[in-house]
C-alpha cells in the first residue's frame, strides 16, 4: 500500500466524479435540480466510446459524448422550465431513459477497443516531490482539464457578472427577471451545460479511466455520488474538487489496504477480516446518504448555502416565494 | 409542494436508488433475450404473428422471454450481462451451442439478474411462462432455485457452482476448473520466475468454498514452478463489475505483483496489465486478445448443457450433484490447444518449465490427473499447519463444502495455501 498510488488513482477516478458534480453544481445554481445525471453520463460514456471507434479520434468522442449529454438535458429542461413539471420525478425519468437508451444503442459495444485519450506527464511539474508523481505523472489528459475547470468555475461564479446572474436566478428569479435578466434562458443554459459535463464524465470513464463499455455498470452509481456531493460541497465549486478527489481515493483505498498484515505498526484489521470489505464498500454510499439527509433539513440547508429557488420552479408574473 | 417536503422526498428517492444501485448495479431492463438466435431458427414473420398471444412479461425490472409451441424449451438465468467476455458470455456461448446442436429446441435467457429475492421472482416467472429446463448460472441463485424447483415439479433446474440439489428435478452442476487454475498457477509461476519478480496476484470474489478451493489450486500450481514465489489477494465481494475488478487488478500491478489472476467474470487482469505484466483471464475461450494476456482458463459448458437437455426431454434427469474432471472436454486452456497459438508470454517461457506445463496440462485432459491430485499432500497452509498429509488426498465434500454450509466435510476448504498472503476471519 502507497499513498501516492492511492491519490494516483484517486485523482484519476475523482475526475468522473468532478466533471459530474460541477455540472450538477451549475445547474443546482441556477435553480434546476436534475436527478438525471448518471443517465446523462451513461448517453455519454456510450456515445463517445462508440464515436471514437467509428472515427478513429477520441476527441470527436469526447465532443459527441457531452454533445449527446447536452441534447438529453434540454429534455429535462423543457419539462421543468417551459411545463414547470416537478424536477424530482423529471430527473428521475431522464435517469431511466438514458440508461434504457445508452444500454439499447451500446449493444454489441462491449469488448471494443477504440483509441483513447492519451495520458501525458507534465514536464518541470512532475518532477516535484510527492505531488508530482499524484498530480502530474502519467494522468490523462481530461485529469488535466479538470484542473484547469475548477479554477475557472469558481472565479467564473464568485467574481463575473454572468456568474453573478447564475446566482441570482438560483436564489431570487423574480428579482433576476425584474433586472432584466432571462430567468428561463439561464436555467435552460445551465441544465444544457450540466448536460455537457455530465456527458463528459461518462466519456471519461469510457475513453480513458476505465476503458471500456460495460452497459450500466460502466457508471455503477458514480451519477448518484454526484449529486450527494453537491450538497457535500454546499454549492461550492472548490469543495466539490476536495470531495470528488477525496470519494475517487476512497475506491482505490478499499483495495490496496487489503494488501498489507501491518499498517503503521499496527495489525491491519482488513488483512485479518475480509469481510470488513463488504462495509468499506458501502462508505461512498453511506456518505452520499448522509449529506442528502443533511440536505433535505430546510434550515440545515439555509446554513450550508444551498440556492434558495432551487427545486421551485419559476413562473412569470407570479409571486415569488 | 412545499420546499421541505420536496426535499424530503428526494431523499428517501436517492437512498432507494442507490440501494438498488449499490445491490444490483444492473438491475435495469434487460433487452428482450435470444433475439439473434431465435431469428436464424425461426420464420422473422412467426414473432410478430404470436405476439398478441404471448407477449412478454415483466417480473420487476425483467423481461421474461416467451416459449415455442412445440418445441422444447430452455431458459438461462445470467448474472451479468451475455457478452461480458467471461463467465456469462462462456454460458451464452453454450446456450447458442444448445440451439444448433440440439433437435427442436428454443432456448432463451434473462441477463444481468440481481441475486437473491430477484432471482426467485425471474426463475419462477420463466417456469410459468412454460420454460422445460432452466439454468441458473451464478451461485447467488442456489436458494431461488431450489424453492422454484420445488414449486414446479415439472421443471427441470439446474443450479451452477453451488452445493444444493433435490434429488428430483433440482440438480447442481460445476466442473473441477481447480485443474486449469492449477496448470495456469504453473504458468504464471514460471513466467514470474522468468521475470524475476516472484510476486502474483489473485482478485477473489466472495470467501466460499469455491473461490478458496479456485485460489489454493493456483497457489498450488505456482509452487510447482516458483517455490518462493507468493500471492496478494484483493477481495471485491461481487462477481460481476469491469470496473472494480480493473482497478482491483491496478491495485495488484501497482503493489508489485508481476502476474494477476482473477475468480471474477471479466478478461480485467489482463486490461489492466502495464507493459511487461501480465494477466490470466477466465471462463471465456476468447477473452484472451490482449498481448499482456498469458492464457485463459476457459470453460465450455455447450456439450454438458446439450447432454442435460437431450436427458431432461426423455425424462431420465435427475437432479443430484454433477461435478465433471477435465476428461470431459469441458474446460481448457487457451493457447494450448490443437488449434490454437501460445501467447507471446507463454511462448517465451524458459523451456523445461513450458515442457513440464504442457506434460501436465495433456495429463489433465487425458484424465491421468484429476482434481485429486491438485490437491493431494502434503499441503501446508499459510498459517504453518499441515492440512493434507504426504499420500493422502482431499475428498469431494473438503473440496466445496463449509461445515457451516452443513458439508459433511472433514478438512473443509477453508485455509489458504502457503504461498498466499491473506488471512481468512473466523467463521464463527
Amino acid at each position: 500500500m502507497n499513498l501516492e498510488i492511492i491519490l494516483h488513482a484517486g485523482i484519476a477516478t475523482g475526475t468522473i466524479l468532478l466533471f459530474a458534480t460541477i455540472g450538477e453544481l451549475l445547474a443546482e445554481r441556477s435553480g434546476i435540480l436534475n436527478l438525471g445525471v448518471e443517465g446523462m453520463m451513461l448517453i455519454g460514456a456510450m456515445t463517445g466510446f462508440s464515436v471514437s471507434l467509428a472515427t478513429g479520434n477520441p476527441w470527436l468522442g469526447v465532443l459527441a459524448a457531452m454533445i449527446a449529454g447536452g441534447i438529453l438535458s434540454i429534455l429535462h429542461a423543457v419539462v421543468t422550465i417551459n411545463f414547470q413539471a416537478d424536477q424530482v420525478v423529471s430527473g428521475l425519468s431522464l435517469t431511466f431513459l438514458g440508461t434504457g437508451l445508452a444500454l439499447v444503442l451500446g449493444e454489441g459495444l462491449t469488448g471494443q477497443s477504440p483509441p483513447l485519450i492519451p495520458v501525458v506527464n507534465i514536464p518541470v511539474l512532475s518532477a516535484i516531490p510527492f505531488i508530482g508523481p499524484i498530480f502530474f505523472q502519467e494522468q490523462s489528459i481530461l485529469v488535466y482539464v479538470g484542473y484547469l475547470l475548477i479554477p475557472l468555475v469558481w472565479y467564473y461564479i464568485k467574481y463575473t457578472r454572468p456568474g453573478m446572474h447564475l446566482r441570482a436566478v438560483g436564489e431570487k428569479p423574480e428579482a433576476a427577471d425584474t433586472m432584466g435578466v432571462s430567468v428561463y434562458g439561464l436555467r435552460y443554459l445551465y441544465t444544457i451545460v450540466g448536460g455537457c459535463l455530465a456527458g463528459l464524465a461518462g466519456v471519461t470513464i469510457s475513453l480513458s479511466v476505465s476503458p471500456g463499455w460495460y452497459s450500466a455498470q460502466t457508471t455503477s452509481g458514480l451519477g448518484w455520488i454526484a449529486i450527494g456531493l453537491v450538497i457535500f460541497a454546499q454549492w461550492n465549486p472548490v469543495r466539490a474538487v476536495v470531495g470528488a478527489y477525496l470519494f475517487g481515493a476512497l475506491q482505490r483505498a478499499i483495495l490496496d489496504l487489503q494488501g498489507p498484515a501491518v499498517i503503521l505498526g499496527f495489525p491491519n484489521p482488513l488483512f485479518a477480516n475480509s469481510n470488513l470489505g463488504f462495509f468499506l464498500k458501502m462508505t461512498p454510499y453511506l456518505l452520499t446518504i448522509v449529506a442528502l439527509l443533511i440536505g433535505s433539513r430546510a434550515a440545515m440547508r439555509q446554513r450550508i448555502g444551498a440556492p434558495a429557488a432551487l427545486g421551485v420552479p419559476y413562473i412569470r408574473g407570479e409571486r415569488g416565494l | 409542494m412545499s420546499n421541505k417536503r420536496l426535499w424530503s422526498l428526494l431523499a428517501l428517492l436517492l437512498v432507494l436508488v442507490m440501494l438498488v444501485a449499490a445491490c444490483a448495479p444492473a438491475a435495469t431492463p434487460a433487452p428482450a433475450a435470444d433475439q439473434s438466435a431465435s431469428a436464424q431458427d425461426t420464420p422473422a414473420e412467426e414473432a410478430p404473428a404470436q405476439a398478441p398471444a404471448d407477449t412478454s412479461t415483466d417480473a420487476g425490472t425483467y423481461q421474461i422471454p416467451t416459449t415455442e409451441e412445440g418445441k422444447y424449451n430452455v431458459a438461462f438465468v445470467y448474472v451479468g450481462p451475455h457478452d461480458d467476455g467471461g463467465w456469462t458470455q462462456a454460458h451464452d456461448q453454450a446456450r447458442e451451442f444448445v440451439e444448433n446442436n440440439v433437435a427442436d429446441v428454443h432456448t432463451a435467457y434473462v441477463e444481468n439478474v440481481a441475486e437473491g429475492a430477484d432471482a426467485e421472482q425471474v426463475i419462477r416467472s420463466l417456469a410459468r411462462k412454460g420454460f422445460d429446463v432452466i439454468f441458473t448460472t451464478s451461485f447467488g441463485f442456489m436458494d431461488a432455485s431450489e424453492i422454484v424447483a420445488s414449486e414446479f415439479p415439472d421443471v427441470d433446474i439446474i443450479h451452477i457452482s453451488g452445493f444444493k440439489a433435490n434429488g428430483e428435478n433440482f440438480g447442481n452442476l460445476m466442473g473441477s476448473m481447480e485443474n486449469m487454475k492449477y496448470v495456469a498457477g504453473m504458468v504464471a509461476g514460471a513466467r514470474a520466475k522468468a521475470d524475476g519478480n516472484p510476486k502474483l496476484g489473485y482478485i477473489a470474489t466472495f470467501p466460499i468454498p469455491e473461490e478458496l478451493r479456485l485460489g489454493n489450486a493456483f497457489g498450488l500450481g505456482v509452487e510447482e514452478t516458483c517455490p518462493e514465489c507468493t500471492i496478494d489477494v484483493r477481495w471485491i465481494f461481487t462477481w460481476h463489475d469491469p470496473v472494480l475488478e480493473k482497478e482491483a487488478a491496478s491495485s495488484l500491478f501497482d503493489s508489485g505483483a508481476q502476474v494477476v489472476m482473477t475468480g471474477a467474470d471479466t478478461p480485467a487482469p489482463a486490461e489492466a496489465a502495464p507493459d511487461g505484466k501480465w494477466g490470466i483471464t477466465y471462463d471465456y475461450q476468447y477473452n484472451c486478445t490482449n498481448p499482456q494476456c498469458l492464457t485463459s482458463m476457459y470453460w465450455n459448458w455447450g456439450p454438458v448443457y446439450a447432454n442435460i437437455v437431450d436427458q431432461s426431454r426423455n425424462g431420465e434427469y435427475v437432479g443430484g450433484w454433477e461435478y465433471f474432471d477435465s476428461d470431459t472436454g469441458g474446460m481448457g486452456l487457451f493457447g494450448f490447444g490443437e488449434d490454437e497459438e501460445l501467447m507471446p508470454g507463454v511462448a517465451s517461457i524458459p523451456e523445461e518449465d513450458l515442457a513440464m506445463i504442457k506434460e501436465t496440462y495433456m495429463k489433465f485432459l487425458s484424465g491421468e490427473l484429476d482434481r485429486f491430485d491438485v490437491f493431494s499432500g502434503p499441503i501446508t497452509d499459510n498459517q504453518g499447519n499441515l492440512v493434507v498429509p504426504e499420500g493422502v488426498s482431499l475428498k469431494q465434500e473438503d473440496l466445496d463444502g463449509f461445515k457451516e454450509f452443513g458439508s459433511e466435510c472433514e478438512t473443509c476448504m477453508y485455509w489458504w495455501n502457503e504461498n498466499i498472503s491473506a488471512e481468512l476471519p473466523s467463521l464463527d
